[in-house]
């Protein structure tokens, strides 16, 4: 009894040991600057790689414009985050337009960019905003080999009618249940597919799979690298099953209108391929999340 | 507590019982991956360990893997297996008998060699060739150990082939992870409660099999060996 608690529980540390792991160094996003106007701006990022580089965007923007910045990232889910946000801890946030508006509205209708956009900034609420949304989107989707699209000739997911071969769909097990899953594909697109958990998050054990032929369709972010690095194609959601997501910030009352500024000039630079490259220089090149903005911001000439 | 009566709840559910995702597939799911892992990883280890404890040849090399072995952090095994084999149960059963070699070998050399030497050279004097001295002597001397090692190996089996679950429809293991992704913590508890029953079940019949040999091993001191044996589980 002894020895299986003590397996499972070195198993659950492993499993958290793994999952926490990811490219960019935890103890460079700890320092704050001390110049500039005021009361820092306080900063924080999701547990997500591709969140902290654009905090560290936002950061450095600010920076720039002579603001303090106190960056505190990867700090977790939604649900650990928003309540910070809303009791003040945090000023400023990069946010998803649809998983927000779902985490105030989890009924919501809205499903296509501006509906989406509109109903979150109803929904946030006293002392928070939105800013304005960016055209980079960083969204579930289903994807496919190129392979297996140019064969059933799939563009878009009514396209998956077209298929006479059984199709199985990898992702996480919550997908099994939620309405971007089996269920919601039946429901909204009427294609049946078996399903197959594969509990790494649309990473290379789900992206393994697709090109074995083990899965024909897996869910993984729109703003993967490995989509384009491995032939992969995401298959266009005509119906609206997965909700926009454009990257938002969220902003308390402490962002000032002069930071505004400076951060809807960052978000209306940021075109969805420049946040997949920036994501790639994390991925694949293992650089910082600090330096890949740095040289974003240069080239954007925000910097 | 309250979490713990929503497990119990979710597991007295009828519905949570029947069909590909109940809980009698699972669990069917989860003792064939054991008995499966278990009895390959056997097959391999014993021989080996049998031979090591007989001759003392390979002793430190064996070790020395042994030690190594045991340091493989099985998850991340199952993804570099993975990301060799894809998904499916290859994986994760490669992963899980490399998981339970150690013990099994461990108990077989430390079985074998725990076989009184006197008596050993007793039999050899007799007659009985190497093949009869192993058969006869040393394995049945050094059963308990053995089995032993068998029991720590079904015990890390049991509790790690729920990782087969990462990468498959199958086992236990699917209840955990669907239940940890969607916040349903009755869910995720519940197929904990399931593993921890299945393994204690296990542990018991297991102990019973070990106290079996312990009496053939050594008939006259049993009585020593049986208030030995409660606290003395798995360890080899």
């Amino acid at each position: 009894m002894r020895k299986m608690i003590r397996t499972g529980i070195i198993g659950l540390a492993a499993m958290f040991a793994l999952a926490g792991c990811g490219s960019g160094d935890p103890l460079d996003s700890g320092e704050s600057s001390a110049t500039g106007k005021g009361e820092p701006i306080v900063i924080g990022s999701q547990d997500y790689y591709s969140s902290e580089i654009i905090s560290e965007v936002y950061a450095q923007a600010l920076e720039a414009e002579g603001y303090s910045v106190d960056r505190q990232f990867r700090i977790g889910q939604r649900e650990v985050y928003v309540p910070e946000l809303e009791s003040g801890d945090i000023d400023l946030f990069p946010e998803y337009t649809g998983p927000l508006l779902q985490y105030w509205e989890p009924d919501t209708e809205a499903r296509l960019s501006d509906d989406v956009y509109e109903s979150l900034k109803k929904a946030a609420p006293d002392g928070l905003r939105v800013l304005e949304q960016s055209p980079a989107t960083d969204q579930d989707s289903y994807t496919v080999t190129k392979e297996f699209a140019e064969r059933w000739g799939v563009e878009t997911i009514d396209d998956l009618a077209k298929v006479t071969e059984p199709m199985t769909m990898g992702a996480n097990s919550e997908a099994e249940e939620r309405p971007n899953g089996p269920k919601g594909l039946k429901e909204t697109y009427g294609v049946d597919v078996g399903f197959t958990p594969i509990e790494d998050s649309g990473g290379p054990l789900t992206v393994k799979a697709l090109n074995d032929g083990s899965i024909q369709l897996a869910i993984i972010y729109t703003a993967d690298p490995t989509i384009a690095q491995n032939k992969l194609v995401s298959i266009k959601d005509t119906e609206g099953l997965f909700l926009a997501s454009h990257v938002v910030p969220l902003a308390s009352d402490n962002v000032d209108q002069g930071a505004e500024d400076v951060i809807n000039k960052v978000s209306a630079a940021m075109q969805p391929e420049d946040l997949l490259n920036m994501n790639r220089r994390s991925v694949a090149d293992q650089l910082p999340a600090s330096e890949i903005a740095r040289e974003w911001l240069r080239k954007a000439d925000l910097g | 507590m309250s979490l713990f009566l929503d497990a119990l709840q979710w597991l007295a559910e009828p519905t949570h019982w029947s069909g590909a995702n109940g809980i009698g597939t699972r669990l069917g799911e989860h003792v064939f991956i054991t008995l499966l892992v278990v009895v390959v990883a056997a097959v391999i280890a014993l021989p080996v360990g049998i031979a090591v404890g007989h001759t003392g040849r390979g002793r430190t090399l064996v070790v020395g893997v042994l030690g190594a072995a045991r340091a493989v952090p099985t998850l991340g095994l199952l993804t570099l297996l993975g990301l060799w084999l894809g998904i499916g149960l290859k994986a994760p059963v490669i992963a899980l008998i490399i998981l339970a070699i150690p013990s099994l070998l461990a108990g077989a050399y430390a079985g074998v060699e725990s076989a009184n030497r006197t008596v050993v050279d007793a039999a050899r004097a007799v007659g009985m060739s190497e093949g009869q001295l192993i058969r006869r002597v040393e394995l049945a001397l050094g059963a308990p150990v053995i089995i032993g090692g068998v029991r720590a190996a079904v015990l890390q089996v049991i509790a790690t082939a729920t990782l087969a679950a990462y990468t498959a429809d199958v086992g236990l293991g699917r209840y955990l992870f669907a239940g940890l992704k969607t916040r349903d913590y009755a869910q995720m508890l519940a197929g904990a409660i399931l593993v921890a029953v299945l393994a204690v079940l296990a542990e018991i019949l297991l102990a019973m099999w070990q106290r079996r040999a312990r009496r053939k091993a050594s008939p006259a001191a049993r009585e020593r060996q049986d208030s030995e044996l409660s606290g003395n589980g798995s360890q080899v």
